[in-house]
């Protein structure tokens, strides 16, 4: 699906009223997905919002980091968004929403207990889909270099003369 | 004739690889005033280029030519077509290691007799008697200034280190140091002195660590005797009727066929490439590949008993501040089979950035016992395993003639399982790494599965009879008089040392005899 609306430069209140809620952390409109209190939205280009949505909370089950914010995810799945894997992503999408209602809930973003979710992710980890996503996100999520702070990493320090005065052997609590 | 050479200059030593043994041999050599042309499969890469990222540096360092992998490791599971982290490059894997620089025990050069039979290993031992090679470890630790050698200082302890050596101390153990490093710790010499700026798998941004990239290459580039074609990627080497090499066929960095013509080939690539280049020189006198009447080319593949421990604590490290692997515990590197193994094994300080931890730490896992470990990234500290591993026949490198690299060539496929004898000494380093940080408090302990490999042995091994292996003492091809096998293949057993300072030490000691056998004429 192409994007048709930007819901860059639309106030909150102009971009939730184009949404509508995408399990309990996102709403979608047309072309774009964002968070219910609209402090982020990312467009589509290939992928429909609602399978946009699906697999953004996907990667949050598979790689759980609850004080990595949604945004995040949603980044890192934005490399399936191409109009070369669409097709195999809204079907893998397509059957992760099977899995789910054969696990009795009516989709995957329906399933509301990550437990749930990640017994329906379990029951198909073997799949190339599911390993596609999985690996992608190696990269795709840990190799984002917004989220190192989160885990104290602190990166490159080559431009900072290297720890030689900062800090190399600062431990205390030995 | 000074450098460049003539494609038709037979009087050329031609080097295949220009890392620890290509880089080191060609200096050597050309120091001496021999006529070297070293071909690299790699650019070009100094310190200016290096880059403090680990996926952005693997990208622009890292050997990813395919390759395919076969047998029980995990990284065949894993990592199916990067069954190493080696480098392609001017400099080789010398670029990327840590300089931890140990030499061999003893005991190390004569395995077989040491631990006697053990059961499907094919142990043997070195046809060199570890006297014979002192005097070219000092001649290897003054080039490379290894630390604690030759009066230079040790590297100060970084975080990771102090709470490694606290660890150990707290279970009684009492080597523990930074260890013997080839990485500045002081500001003489021509490279500065290490920054503790981490990153050291990176390439070293600031030179400290030795590596023949930027100190062997271009001191023999200097002599005029030794010239470096960068990637240029050989295909074959070639040979007379009577059984002497006479040259290689290599494609040049645009893809072209050349052939250089050479009184001796020397052939330094890596356990993989190495005996891959033989195998691929197949010919109606050797039909079963260059320099293997013995049947032993490709086999004999060891890459050491390796393996991480992280340890969580309720506190920050930072483990990635500082020198990589300036930390050993080298109580367990000895020989004592009341452990229920033979050899010996080193734990050495170790850590990741995030983006590798992410991919390293338990590959494939998923969920949250996976990122709630990560979630403690910052309070990890971290360790590495070097052990023994037994050689045995089966662990092999072979062409697959299903697959062919850019240039049509057959890659190499790398099968590799463990000896009995490897799971057993690897459990041991487990429990006593993971000891070491509970000791000291740490409320999670991580016994990570090896990585892709770095230490890759043996695979043109050294024997004294031809029947036996694939080189003698020197390194020469019991089959081909002119032709010499000059990195870590040549290993006939790996010992429980990183090997970088025993390649470079044989690489010394085979420049001398080279220049000896060429000055007498014999080749």
């Amino acid at each position: 699906m192409e994007t048709t609306t930007s819901p860059k430069g639309m106030t909150r209140r102009q971009l939730l009223s184009r949404a509508t809620a995408a399990g309990a952390t996102f709403v979608v409109g047309a072309g774009f997905i964002a968070a219910p209190d609209a402090a982020w939205a990312v467009e589509m280009k290939a992928l429909s919002p609602e399978t946009f949505a699906t697999l953004t909370q996907m990667a949050r089950d598979i790689y759980p980091h609850d004080k990595v914010a949604d945004e995040y995810y949603a980044t890192a799945v934005q490399m399936y968004d191409t109009n070369e894997g669409a097709e195999g992503i809204e079907a893998g999408i397509a059957g992760l929403n099977e899995a789910a209602r054969e696990a009795g809930f009516d989709s995957y973003l329906g399933t509301l207990w990550e437990a749930d979710r990640v017994k329906i992710l379990r029951s198909m980890e073997d799949t190339d889909f599911f390993q596609q996503i999985r690996s992608g996100l190696v990269t795709g999520l840990y190799n984002q270099k917004a989220i190192w702070p989160i885990f104290g990493y602190e990166g490159e320090s080559y431009s900072q003369g290297g720890y030689i005065n900062r800090g190399f052997d600062d431990i205390n609590w030995l | 004739m000074a450098a460049p050479f003539d494609l038709n200059d037979d009087s050329v030593v031609v080097i295949i690889g220009t890392g620890a043994g290509g880089g080191t041999l060609g200096n050597e050599l050309a120091q001496k005033g021999i006529s070297v042309v070293a071909l690299e499969a790699g650019g070009r890469y100094l310190p200016q280029d290096f880059i403090n990222d680990e996926w952005d540096s693997f990208g622009q360092l890292a050997w990813t030519d395919t390759r395919t992998t076969s047998g029980e490791w995990r990284v065949s599971r894993d990592f199916k077509n990067l069954p190493a982290w080696i480098v392609k490059a001017v400099g080789g894997t010398t670029t990327h290691w840590a300089g931890a620089s140990l030499r061999f025990q003893d005991h190390e050069w004569k395995a077989r007799t040491t631990y006697g039979d053990v059961a499907g290993a094919n142990l043997m031992d070195w046809p060199i008697d570890p006297r014979e090679i002192d005097s070219f470890y000092t001649r290897a630790e003054e080039k490379m200034r290894v630390t604690r050698t030759g009066g230079r200082p040790g590297l100060p302890g970084n975080n990771n280190y102090k709470v490694f050596e606290a660890g150990a101390k707290a279970i009684g153990k009492m080597e523990v140091s930074t260890g013997h490093m080839a990485i500045n710790s002081d500001e003489t010499g021509d490279r500065m002195m290490c920054q503790q700026t981490g990153f050291c798998f990176q390439g070293c941004k600031w030179g400290a660590k030795w590596s023949t990239a930027y100190t062997e290459v271009p001191e023999g580039e200097a002599t005029g005797n030794m010239e470096v074609r960068e990637r240029a990627h050989v295909a074959r080497i070639l040979h007379d009727a009577s059984g002497k090499v006479t040259g290689v066929e290599y494609f040049d960095k645009d893809g072209n066929l050349q052939m250089q013509k050479a009184r001796i080939v020397c052939v330094a690539g890596n356990s993989f490439e190495s005996p891959r280049l033989l195998l691929n020189s197949a010919s109606s006198m050797f039909p079963d590949g260059l320099a293997n009447s013995s049947g032993q080319v490709g086999r004999n593949y060891m890459r050491h008993v390796t393996g991480s421990v992280y340890g969580i604590f309720d506190k920050p490290v930072k483990m990635w501040r500082g020198t990589t692997m300036a930390g050993i515990m080298q109580d367990e590197a000895g020989h004592n089979p009341e452990r229920g193994f033979v050899g010996g094994y080193e734990l050495e300080t170790l850590s990741l950035g995030l983006p590798f931890m992410a991919a390293f730490m338990d590959p494939g896992s998923w969920g949250r016992e996976f990122t709630t470990a990560l979630d403690s990234y910052e309070n990890m500290a971290g360790m590495w395993i070097v052990g023994e591993d037994m050689p045995q026949e089966s662990n092999r490198v072979t062409l697959n003639m299903d697959v062919k690299d850019q240039h049509g060539l057959p890659v190499a496929n790398v099968n590799f399982s463990d000896h009995p004898n490897d799971i057993a000494m690897r459990d041991h380093a487990f429990k006593t790494g993971m000891a070491m940080y509970e000791a000291l408090g740490a409320t999670r302990v991580l016994p990570t599965p090896p990585y892709p490999s770095t230490h890759n042995l043996g695979t043109n091994r050294m024997s004294a009879n031809a029947a036996d292996g694939v080189v003698d003492k020197n390194g020469k091809a019991h089959d081909v008089p002119n032709l010499f096998i000059s990195d870590g293949s040549q290993f006939t057993t790996g010992a429980a040392e990183n090997p970088t300072l025993t390649i470079v030490a044989l690489a010394i000691r085979q420049a001398e005899h080279i220049a000896a056998e060429m000055s007498r004429g014999n080749i």
